[in-house]
């Protein structure tokens, strides 16, 4: 099973919302769509779901044009952030709701009901009108309606996104596990790069309707392409700051130098752009190579068992992410570190040069 | 913790007292106070018990009064419920177009009741009417003045007209807070356009629905200044409902006691079918969303 987008594009009115995306998707695998708002993720799934026709481009399934072909002769199944079942009738019924359509005999809907209410834990709650239940309990429902339908397109578009905390966790661990067992293609759209990494498989990341990398979820992770997906594929965003390589150093801001290693060694004498994660940044202790800095603090925000740091390092923002709670002062110059194996490094038009050493370690 | 007496709220509460005594209490007060009198003038009255009461109970004129009302209120709720979801289903959902509708869709509604009496009563006249002459030319016989199937259709063809659009509105109402992504998942399920409405757009209605159907069968059962207008309830009696009996026995006969006796009933009368209505739907409503 395979679902191909060749060239495909949406343009309404004069806004292109999607940028002409070449993507393949192999059957039993999880992608994940992973950008901001507005980047696009709602209006590609509308496209490879066939709800929306592209302007431009081909979508193939299994090799065979379906460009044209509307969502109703497709075998797609859709799960929306809002938890969208029929109000009026019971459980079993929205369950089964997608087999009745299809006209399947009511012993054979029984079986698949049971099975898949089974699998999303609804067992006790057949008889219920969705209303009835909690928040997770609805999805539960949209999800095996989505289920029970055996379809080679399963769409989730931030299925976890209205659910609370607890609830995400614990339906985030079981989703992939259920649907990769049923073997369909699965696209799953989030905001959240940690919802992606938790969620594997491959990750296509999406800034302003471009696709802009698409590859295994740890590699995109690893060794992302551009600043841009670098930026998308970090919470809080990448960092950044200016540096020039001049002979055999990399020089930073602050008086601060590195030795030009592995593939910076080739690289030519010019100014580039060097990112690192808000995680990597030190303050309280550091490795013998760190390079140190000395930005402004502007804002600490706690969370629990940490504490992002922002800082103002000459006009560029930074965020900073340390374990613990910390009560540091603000409008004060705070000593920061940064290890060079942590750094990665993009041309001024922010394409990858060289990824981080760890990353190319690991 | 023990309570602070405090006299001066008192005070407080006296604006809404006074306003609700003679809003409702002092003018219902009058009526059971005439229900229950008899007077021959010079402001003379002698006291009756029940005796108009009973009387109300045995009239046949009340009794067929009743009937018509029923049957009136009946057929329009029968007519502008479908019609009015019919039309919100039809019109569109957003755009200029969607603002258009509504202006023409509340215009209707701005028409003061003794005007739309007064436009479909020389709307349907046989002589300069559009209606009534273009509908004669064609030989079709209609004159709503003596013509009981005339008459009745004129009335309810003219409520139909002024308050479709209320059940519209509000059914519209309700259409637009359905979020997208149901029509989606619908369209994904491969639902037909009755199921989408049954399983829906129906019970995301309903709310609305109950509102409206409560509104137009109140209305439909006071009806009195558009009938009054068109046809004085006429032909003989044929379109004499509640209230224009009432305004008859009351100020045209100027029977008090027993027109007093029947405002009474007349009023619990809808007391008891609102009450009714509102039971059974939230009811209903339980039963969908098990709340």
């Amino acid at each position: 099973m395979a679902l191909q987008l060749e060239g495909v594009s949406k343009v309404v009115g004069r806004q292109t919302h999607i940028h002409a995306t070449d993507l393949t998707l192999m059957g039993g695998t999880m992608n994940v769509l992973l950008g901001p708002t507005l980047s696009g993720k709602t209006t590609l799934m509308r496209l490879m779901a066939g709800l929306d026709k592209p302007t431009s481009g081909r979508v193939l399934w299994n090799g065979e044009d379906v460009t044209g072909l509307p969502v109703q002769q497709r075998n797609v199944a859709m799960v929306y952030q809002q938890f969208i079942n029929y109000p009026s009738i019971t459980v079993y019924e929205n369950i089964a709701s997608p087999l009745r359509l299809l006209g399947k005999s009511a012993a054979e809907i029984d079986r698949a009901v049971k099975e898949s209410a089974g699998l999303m834990k609804l067992d006790g709650l057949l008889d219920r009108k969705p209303l009835e239940l909690s928040g997770g309990q609805q999805q539960r429902c949209a999800l095996a309606r989505a289920l029970v339908k055996n379809a080679g397109l399963v769409l989730l578009d931030e299925p976890l996104a209205n659910l609370d905390y607890k609830l995400r966790e614990e339906l985030r661990a079981e989703i992939p596990k259920i649907f990769e067992a049923a073997g369909s293609i699965f696209v799953y759209a989030t905001t959240e790069p940690e919802e992606a990494l938790l969620l594997g498989g491959n990750t296509a990341t999406l800034w302003e309707g471009r696709v802009t990398q698409f590859g295994k979820t740890p590699e995109v992770y690893r060794a992302p392409v551009d600043a841009t997906t670098a930026r998308v594929f970090s919470d809080p965003p990448m960092n950044f700051m200016q540096v020039s390589k001049t002979g055999s150093r990399l020089m930073f801001g602050d008086g601060q130098s590195t030795a030009a290693a592995g593939a910076l060694a080739s690289l030519a004498d010019g100014r580039y752009l060097a990112g690192f994660r808000p995680n990597h940044l030190e303050v309280f202790s550091h490795t013998p190579d760190a390079m140190e800095f000395s930005p402004r603090l502007t804002v600490t925000e706690i969370t629990g068992s940490e504490t992002f740091i922002h800082l103002n390092h000459h006009g560029e923002r930074w965020v900073g992410l340390v374990h613990g709670v910390h009560d540091l002062a603000l409008d004060t110059t705070l000593k920061v570190y940064l290890d060079p194996s942590h750094v990665y490094i993009f041309d001024l038009n922010g394409t990858l040069v060289a990824p981080a050493a760890y990353a190319v370690a690991a | 913790m023990e309570k602070t007496v405090n006299h001066k709220a008192w005070f407080l509460v006296l604006p809404v007292l006074v306003l609700v005594a003679f809003s409702a209490v002092v003018p219902l007060m009058t009526v059971v106070n005439y229900s229950v009198q008899d007077t021959f003038g010079n402001n003379e009255f002698f006291w009756a018990g029940l005796e108009w009461f009973d009387e109300m109970l045995n009239s046949q004129r009340m009794w067929d009064a009743l009937g018509r009302q029923l049957a009136f209120s009946a057929i329009i709720l029968a007519i502008e419920v479908p019609l009015g979801i019919f039309v919100a289903l039809n019109m569109p959902k957003k755009g200029f177009w969607a603002s258009v509708c509504l202006v023409l869709m509340a215009l209707p509604l701005l028409i003061p009741w003794n005007v739309v009496g007064t436009i479909w009563q020389i709307f349907g006249r046989v002589d300069i009417g559009l209606l009534g002459y273009t509908l004669d030319k064609l030989g079709i016989p209609y004159n709503y003045t003596q013509d009981f199937f005339a008459a009745w259709a004129t009335v309810i063809i003219m409520d139909v007209w002024h308050w479709t659009s209320l059940v519209a509105l509000l059914a519209y109402a309700g259409l637009q807070s359905i979020p997208d992504a149901y029509y989606q998942a619908t369209k994904i399920d491969q639902a037909s356009r009755w199921a989408v409405f049954r399983f829906i757009e129906l019970p995301k209605m309903q709310g609305v629905l109950m509102i409206a159907i409560l509104l137009r069968f109140m209305d439909s059962f006071m009806i009195y200044t558009e009938p009054f207008v068109v046809t004085g309830g006429g032909p003989g009696n044929s379109t004499t409902f509640l209230s224009i009996d009432l305004v008859k026995m009351a100020l045209g006969q100027f029977d008090l006691g027993p027109a007093a006796a029947f405002s009474i009933m007349y009023f619990l009368v809808i007391l008891l079918i609102s009450w009714v209505f509102y039971t059974v739907m939230t009811n209903l409503d339980k039963r969908e969303t098990g709340r």
